[in-house]
This record gives C-alpha cells, structure tokens and sequence, in this order.
C-alpha cells in the first residue's frame, strides 16, 4: 500500500464509493426497470471505471467492465429488457470489479481468478442469446492495421527494421518523452515499463508486423490523460520526439515520414477527437491546425464529452434527458475530500480548544473589564461553533450504511427463495463517523438475520395468510441526543420454546432455569455467547458472529440493543446510539470535596429534599433507603458511600440526581449540584478500567481534572441493578407497552416465614419498620410495642400461617404498619423483600385462612395477603367501630 | 566493552532509585493531584499534563516503603510505558548519570516483599547503590474490582 501511487489510490477510493452506488442503483432498477436515470447512473459509473483501469493498464479488470458497459448500452437503448439473469450477472459483475480493486489494494496486481465465465456470460446476454462476435475482433477491426499498405518491400514494420527495431524505437522513444519537460508530467505516476511493452505491441500492430494487438484503442487507453489536460500541443511534442527517435536510429526520412503519418492519424482518437471508425491516415496539415486553435480547455471538455464515440450521439440524448445528471463534475466542486486522520486531530483540537474556553470563561468571572469579558463572550460563542461545525463534518448520514442493505436483502432473499420488500426510513439521520463505522458490521448482521431466520418462505406466509412478499422495514431518527435505529420484520417472530430448547441443549440454560424464565428472558437469550438460532446455518449469514458480537459492539460505543418479538408477526430490533462521544453535556455534582460530572444522557431529574422534609421523605426497606418520587419508589445511591468518601454537605438538605441506567431509574445523592458543562471525555488508564463506576476523565475550566461517572457502573456497584434486576427491568418496559390498559399495582413482596413469598399492595402499608426485640411488651395475650406515642399492637405474621420464622433469634424484627382511622396495627414477618408493580391476576388457589389467593410476582408464585381478614382473626377489636373495608387487592 | 546508559535517578526516603533516561518523557514539579476513589492505594490519583489525564503513581507505596510525610510536595516523574504515560511520585529528583555495566548487578533475593518484584537490579556506585525500577511490572495493577 505504501508505494501505490496517488491516481492508483485515488481510482480505488472513487470505484469504491461508485461500486456501493452501483449495488443499489442496480437492486433499484430491478424493481424499476423503466427508471432511465437509473441507467445512466449505472451506465456512467461502469464506464467511468473502464476508462480509467484502461489507462492504468488493468487489462482484465477493463475487459470486465467492457461487456458489462455493452450490456448496459444495449439495456439502455431499449434493445434488451431488464431479466432477473441480467440482474445477477451486472451485480456479479459489481462484485468481481471489487474483488479485483481489493487485489489491486493489497497487491497491486489484479489478482489471477479467472472471470472467463462471467464475461461470456455476459456477452451471451448482450447479445439476446447470439453469442457476441470476439472481443478481439472487434478491436482489429477498428485498428485496420495501417501500416500494411502497397508498399513495396513488405509492411513498414519490416521495411524499419523488425521487431528489434521497433523495440529500441520505443525505448529510446520513452526515454527521450520521459526527459521532456512539457509532457513528462503525464507519465509521474505511470508503469513506464508496462506501458513501453504495450506501445511496443501497439506499434509493431500498426506499423503491420505480426503481433496481434489486443489492447484497449487508444482513445481509451489515453482517456485518463486527456482528463489530466493532454493537447494537441503535447501530442506534437511527443510527435517530435517520435521523430527525432526514428532520426537518432537513422530511419531513412522517407520511412520517418510514413511512421509520423500513422502516428499522427491517431492524434483524434487519442485526443477523444473525430470518429473512431475512420482510422486511415488523414493529411496531417489539416487534422492539426484547428485543433491548436482551440481552446485547450474547451477541447478537453469536449472530449471527456465525447470520449465514447461509438455511442455518442445515443448517449448525448439520453444524457440530454437526465439533465441535472450531465456534469456531474460539476457539483463534485462543491466538495472535497479530507482525510479523516485530519478530521480527527481536528476534533482533538477542538476539544482542547473548548477546554481553553472553559479556563478563560472561569477567569472572566473575577475580572472587570468590560472590553475583555465582551471578548469571552466572543470567544465563547466562536468556539460553541466552531466546535458544532467540526463536529458536522464529521456527521455522516445513516444512508452511508443502509445504501448497502438493498444489495444484501436481495441476495439473501434470492438465496433463500424468499420475497423481502425493504422499505428505509430517514436514511439522512446523522451520526459521528466513527459511530456510523462501529454499528455498521451489527446493523448488516441484524438485517441479515432478519431476512434469513426472520421473514418466512412465500408458501409459507401465503398459508398464514399474509403476504407472500416479506417486509423489512428500517427506520432511523434521533430522539433526546441519541440516534434510534429500527429493525422491524414482519416475519415468524422469534418462537421462546424453540430457544428454549436450544439453550438447554447447548447447555447455557438448565432445564429449571428455563422453567422459571419468562418468554421476554428467553428471547434475550439470543444475545448470548454461543447462540445461533437457525435451523440449518445459511452461508449468508450465520458466519460464526452472533448476536452476542452484536450486542457486546453496540455496547462498547455507549449504546444499547433491544429485542421484541411475537411468534408469528415479526421481530423488532431497537438500537440505540449516542450521537457523538467526543465532547458531550454534562452535570458537574460534587461529592466529598470532590467535582464529578455525569453524563447528561443518563440524567433524568433533579430532586432537592429541604431538611425536614427530606429527613422524613427518605424511607428504609431493610436499611436500603428509597424515595417515592410522584408516587414511584426510587431506590438511593449515596455517592459518598459508594466512593468511601466523607460526605461535606454543608446544609440539611438533600440532592438527588435521577439517573437511568439501562431500564431501571435511580437516585444518586451528592453533596451539590453546581451546573451543566461541556466536557471533552479523556480516557482512563488502562489500570483503572476495572472500575466500572467511572466513564472517564475529563478537565475542568480551572485546570483540574475531574472524574466522569457511569451511571450504568454506578448502579451495578450499588446493586440497583442485577442481571436478573436488568431482565426484569426490561420486562417492566415491555408489559408495560403490552398491557397499558391493564391495571397494574405496586406490591410489596415479603416474607412471612418458611421462605414463602406473600404481597400485600403497597397502598395499604402506612410504614416499614424495624423493632429491635426488647421493645415488645404485652398487652394481656397480645404483643405490642410503643409507636409513635401510641400503643400499636402487633400480629406475627409467621404463628398465624403456623410458619417457623427463621428471625426469632435475630435482634431486631420487621414490621409491616397497617393505619386506618388513626389507629396501626404492626405486622410482623421474617423479611421484606421488594417493591415491584405487576399486573395482579389473582388465580383462586390457596386462598381462605388469611389469604385472598395467589398470583405470579417476578416469574414466583406469591401469595396475596388478606390484611384485614388477619388482623380481624388475630385482633377482633380492631375494626370495631368501623365498617368492614373490602380488601383492596 | 561495556556499554555506558544513562539514567534518570531520583530519592525515595533515603534511596536512590533509577529509570533509563529513555523511558523517561519529562519530569515536573508538583501539581495538584485529582483523588481517585475506589482505586488502589498506591494510585494517587489524576493529573492534567497539558491536557492530557494521566495517572499518577505513589512510588513510595507500589515499593511497599512507608508514606511520605505531608510536608514533603513530591515531584512526578513521567514515564511512558506500554499501557500509556504515567506519572511516578518522588521524593526528590537527582542527576542525570551515566553508568557502566561494569558496575551491575541482578538485585539479591533477600530484598524484602514488593521491592524485589519491582526493581531489575543494582549499580554499585562509590558512595551507594542505585536501584533500577523495572516500569513494566510497576504500572501493572493486580486486576482489582471496584
């Protein structure tokens, strides 16, 4: 790679970007084969990339993209219909160019797979089924070899000399151009030696010696120069140095003279100029004289123009129906190619720029001088967009990646016998390029998956009664600084059972846990290392990256992948992706004496408690404080524990940042909460990337470097989220879009003893409490203890089920206070194990007793409390003056 | 022959200490230092390098000698290492010198605990000995979770 040089380079980075054009200009005309713009398009692309391998002398890769260029014609002049065979032979095409361009990368060689097949398959198909005439034919017949005239004394070939003569013509000839200050820059970045060895055909070929040329014409072979500005006055530069040559090896004029003659005769169709067909040598005073009145670019214009002589005028009125088309050169002006490496320091600079800014604004801030701190502000605002701007250059759009799907989804759907419509939707949603390359390997796994185990065989769908023509629809749009893709099938669905047992089979799962998971659980089993669900592994996709590639991908650049599905009406597939990773909002808390910033993605809410409130706001479910915030429970972080720092706030009162980490929101409590900044994100050693609690680093206007925290490491360190917790999060999310109408409660789920699980609905609990033992004291036959001024009778949850409490030795006990009408009973179990909101379906099961039944709570079976039943039984007196309350559950 | 190197030394308590000159980016004053909680004792914490965070190692703790007293602002000493550039924390800078082979040594088992995993060997010198840190093994952290 290193030695190739600049045009190779630059011809391999256009036919690239040109070839991911052609994949869906080609899938497009499939489905509309009357689209004529289409066609050109095509048409031009392959023709473009034929020039210039014709001129860098990539013979084979020319010869491809020859026949591919017949076939197009003959498509576009309406003498052939588009085919399905014509189709895959063009797309066959695409990818044999690519494959040779790949090899032209790595090696520079076009490699030696033989593309004999394809190239006469494509003949065939030209010619409607006739075989076509050769190649080689065609060629001779256009080269008339004109050096054979009635000359005596045999061709002019042998008349000069033979074969040797012509050779040490030609390297003298080279030589001699090479030197020449006003043409060698022609020949900078060519093969000389190839191109010596081909003029040395080319000549022999035409000065009628016995080599058959078989070559590219010359019109072609020179295209690529006259693009780069080749005259006439430098074809009679290189004619005099032609001549000179043939002087030096003491030529007799005469021969000179007929030698020029043919030389010259090629000037037009070197120059793109006249008609091919009419080789024979014209005089040579009236060929020259207009042309060195043109205007040189004028000419050369015209002659990228008309370069293809052949089909000239049909290609000048087809182009002259796809106007806006004609100079696409033209619009090319109007932008630039730049490295990426140099967008990158760029954005680099940027950051540190931003930084800059942030040190001076912290400055302003003590001084006084009105000049100056206008200037800030200046410098503030022209940094605010100079950094927007460099980060739109390098926003790509989502088009980059989807241009390539059509190509994809047909192949595979051809492959498969399958029928797949793709539709795409905001294909101009932007996204950071380096993001845009990281999802672009997943995101062409999922569509492949889709098309492949999603959406099901015609016969098959036509007997469910849908269409037999799959649809696989993408959509992509930003939604609260993110970019949300969409991938959404309207195949089989992803059937639970069959993962099931797949899982158990490859042993991921055991038979009991896979009893206990629930459908949503099992579906996300496909993100699992070692996981593949085909029935039988296509070889388009299946190529050992499995989901859990994609997921893990998706992951490391800040985003996330969700799953669902319903057997038999398709599958979605959301990702989600940060638009930039760079430089991003952030809140800045300290904590501890300490600056931290929080990533503004992951900030829900602000919440300040003032002291007396906040004291008793904070309630403890087994010392794990919660806050309800608007009528939820939200689960608290203190920072300063979870850093092991001492807390320094310096009031009563108490912040509570709400963040959200994956499904699940919680509260983090810091000392202060100061403002939201933009940070530039800095890296943390690689000793330090076992602490999951920190995102990064970054530097603060002052200089000083603080610390970025994750919110998803954060909440895993404090426990707030499990995997399991994770699992069930998200199927928090998912009942919830599933059963919005259904009615859902918040339990509290407990233990009375025994291990069993028991609910009563969190709107009947007034508190949660601990008692340590030795506050009990009797009441006559009952225990009760002193709350809150008054005398609270207590049930023991664990004697009236006659359950053995597994806390009777511990100190202290857990207390479930029921109120009503000012007065509370206690109710005393073994331990409190969560608050979850369900759907409540209560099956009739083992109710009576104390019971009003069972229902199923986090994939257990729980047993619902009847409160008012157990408190009757154990304290008649209770209810006494009130009327009997229904149970609420 | 014996090649000559040269070595960037400096002090911990009473010890010098060296690091070939090579591996050595630059070396600074104090500056101030951004805790990092949950991490090792022996990370001190984070500093700003114009720009750049790097970490800043407690020498004294990784060789396992006692801490410095508070008085004492310690210099950084900047090393770039596999895993990036990193800050060592001395007591004290000295020369820049060059030694000779002849005068080393393999650095004797009886060292006591983390100093002997950490230090490649011993320059006789006249008046002391000079202790060369092996870099590699000292910004190599036990993986530890937090």
């Amino acid at each position: 790679m290193d030695d190739m040089s600049p045009i190779i380079s630059e011809f391999l980075t256009e036919s690239y970007e040109n070839l991911d054009q052609l994949d869906q200009d080609l899938v497009d005309l499939e489905a509309n084969p009357e689209e004529k713009s289409l066609l050109a398009s095509i048409f031009r692309t392959i023709h473009t990339i034929k020039g210039t391998c014709g001129f860098l002398g990539f013979t084979k890769l020319e010869s491809i993209a020859h026949v591919g260029e017949n076939l197009l014609s003959k498509l576009r002049d309406g003498e052939l219909a588009m085919t399905q065979d014509i189709a895959n032979s063009l797309l066959t095409m695409v990818d044999a160019v690519r494959e040779i361009l790949s090899n032209i990368e790595s090696d520079r060689s076009e490699g030696d797979i033989d593309y004999s097949d394809l190239v006469e398959l494509m003949t065939y198909l030209q010619s409607g089924g006739n075989p076509e005439p050769d190649e080689e034919m065609e060629i001779s017949e256009t080269f008339a070899p004109v050096g054979q005239s009635n000359q005596p004394g045999g061709t002019l070939f042998e008349r000069l000399g033979g074969q040797q003569a012509v050779d040490a013509a030609v390297d003298i000839f080279y030589d001699k151009v090479l030197a020449d200050g006003r043409i060698k820059e022609f020949f900078n970045d060519v093969d000389t030696e190839r191109l010596r060895n081909k003029q040395k055909a080319f000549l022999t070929f035409a000065f009628g010696g016995d080599s058959r040329y078989t070559g590219k014409t010359l019109g072609e072979a020179h295209r690529s120069l006259v693009a780069r500005g080749l005259s006439g006055q430098h074809f009679d530069a290189v004619m005099e140095n032609f001549g000179s040559t043939l002087r030096e090896l003491k030529v007799p004029e005469n021969l000179i003279k007929e030698a020029s003659d043919i030389a010259l005769s090629t000037r037009n169709e070197i120059l793109g100029q006249g008609k091919v067909e009419s080789m024979e040598p014209a005089p040579v005073v009236e060929e020259t004289s207009p042309m060195k009145d043109l205007d040189t670019a004028e000419m050369e214009l015209r002659a990228m123009e008309e370069r293809r002589t052949g089909d000239q005028e049909a290609e000048e009125a087809f182009l002259a129906s796809n106007e806006d088309r004609r100079f696409g050169g033209d619009r090319r002006s109007e932008s630039i190619r730049v490295d990426v490496d140099l967008l990158d320091r760029l954005m680099n600079l940027v950051g540190e720029l931003v930084l800059a800014r942030n040190q001076i604004v912290q400055f302003t801030a003590t001084e006084r001088d009105a000049a100056f701190i206008s200037t800030t502000q200046h410098l503030n605002q022209l940094t605010a967009e100079l950094q927007e701007g460099v980060m739109k250059t390098r926003m790509q759009p989502m088009g980059n990646i989807w241009n390539k799907f059509p190509r994809v989804v047909r192949d595979l759907a051809k492959n498969c016998n399958k029928k797949v419509r793709l539709d795409m939707e905001g294909k101009e949603t932007e996204l950071d390029k380096t993001l845009i390359e990281a999802i672009k390997d997943p995101l062409t796994h999922i569509v492949r998956n889709s098309v492949d185990h999603g959406i099901e065989s015609p016969d098959e769908r036509a007997a469910k009664g849908k269409n037999p023509e799959g649809r696989l629809f993408l959509r992509a749009y930003h939604e609260g600084g993110q970019v949300n893709i969409e991938i959404v099938d309207d195949g089989g669905g992803i059937d639970p059972a069959k993962i099931k047992t797949k899982a158990i089979s490859k042993n991921l799962i055991t038979h009991q846990d896979a009893a206990r998971m629930s459908d949503r659980e099992i579906i996300n089993l496909i993100f699992t290392p070692g996981f593949s669900t085909a029935e039988k592994v296509s070889n388009l996709s299946g190529r050992g990256v499995g989901m859990d590639v994609v997921k893990t991908n998706i992951e490391k650049i800040g985003g996330s992948v969700d799953i669902h599905s319903r057997v038999g009406e398709g599958t979605t597939l959301k990702v989600k992706i940060p638009l930039t990773l760079a430089i991003i909002p952030a809140l800045l808390v300290t904590c501890g004496g300490l600056r931290y910033a929080i990533p503004q993605v992951s900030l829900v809410e602000l919440v300040r408690l003032e002291s007396e409130e906040g004291k008793s706001a904070i309630e403890y479910i087994q010392g794990a404080p919660v806050y309800r915030l608007r009528g939820n429970l939200l689960p608290l972080v203190y920072l300063n524990k979870e850093l092991g720092l001492e807390s320094r706030a310096n009031s009563d009162s108490i912040n509570i940042v709400v963040l959200q980490a994956d499904s699940r929101q919680f509260g983090l409590v810091v000392d202060g909460i100061n403002d939201t900044e933009e940070i530039v994100v800095k890296p943390l050693g690689k000793q330090l990337k076992g602490i999951t609690a920190y995102a990064g680093a970054t530097i603060m206007g002052d200089g000083k470097v603080a610390l970025i925290l994750d919110a998803m490491g954060l909440a895993q360190k404090a426990h707030v989220i499990t995997e399991e917790g994770r699992e069930l999060g998200r199927k928090e999310i998912v009942d919830r879009e599933m059963d919005k109408a259904a009615e859902r409660q918040t339990l509290l789920v407990f233990s009375p003893g025994n291990e069993t699980r028991m609910a009563v609905p969190l709107s009947m609990v007034a508190r949660l409490e601990e008692f340590s033992r030795n506050m009990v004291e009797r009441s006559g036959e009952k225990e009760v203890v002193q709350y809150r001024g008054e005398i609270m009778p207590l049930i023991n949850l664990s004697d009236v089920f006659g359950m053995s409490s597994y806390r009777k030795e511990d100190d202290t006990m857990q207390v479930i206070v029921y109120s009503d009408q000012g007065r509370s009973v206690g109710v005393v179990v073994d331990k409190i194990i969560d608050i979850v909101e369900e759907v409540v379906t209560i099956k009739k099961g083992s109710h009576g007793h104390g019971l009003l039944g069972s229902t199923v709570v986090q994939e257990k079976v729980t047993d619902m409390l009847d409160v008012t039943g157990v408190i009757r039984q154990a304290d008649p007196e209770f209810y006494e003056n009130q009327l009997a309350m229904a149970p609420q559950g | 022959m014996a090649m000559d190197k040269q070595l960037c030394t400096f002090y911990l308590d009473k010890y010098c200490f060296g690091i070939d000159v090579r591996e050595v980016q630059e070396v600074f004053r104090y500056q101030e230092i951004t805790r990092l909680p949950l991490a090792p004792n022996e990370i001190s914490g984070l500093i700003n390098l114009r720009g750049q965070v790097i970490t800043a190692i407690n020498l004294r703790l990784r060789l396992g000698m006692e801490p410095r007293e508070d008085e004492i602002a310690p210099m950084n000493v900047v090393v770039r290492t596999q895993d990036g550039v990193m800050s060592f924390l001395v007591d004290q800078i000295g020369d820049v010198m060059e030694v000779s082979d002849d005068y080393y040594e393999e650095a004797p088992d009886t060292i006591p605990g983390a100093l002997r995993e950490l230090i490649t060997g011993v320059y006789k010198l006249e008046d002391r000995l000079l202790l060369i840190i092996d870099t590699k093994k000292v910004v190599q952290f036990e993986a530890f979770a937090a």
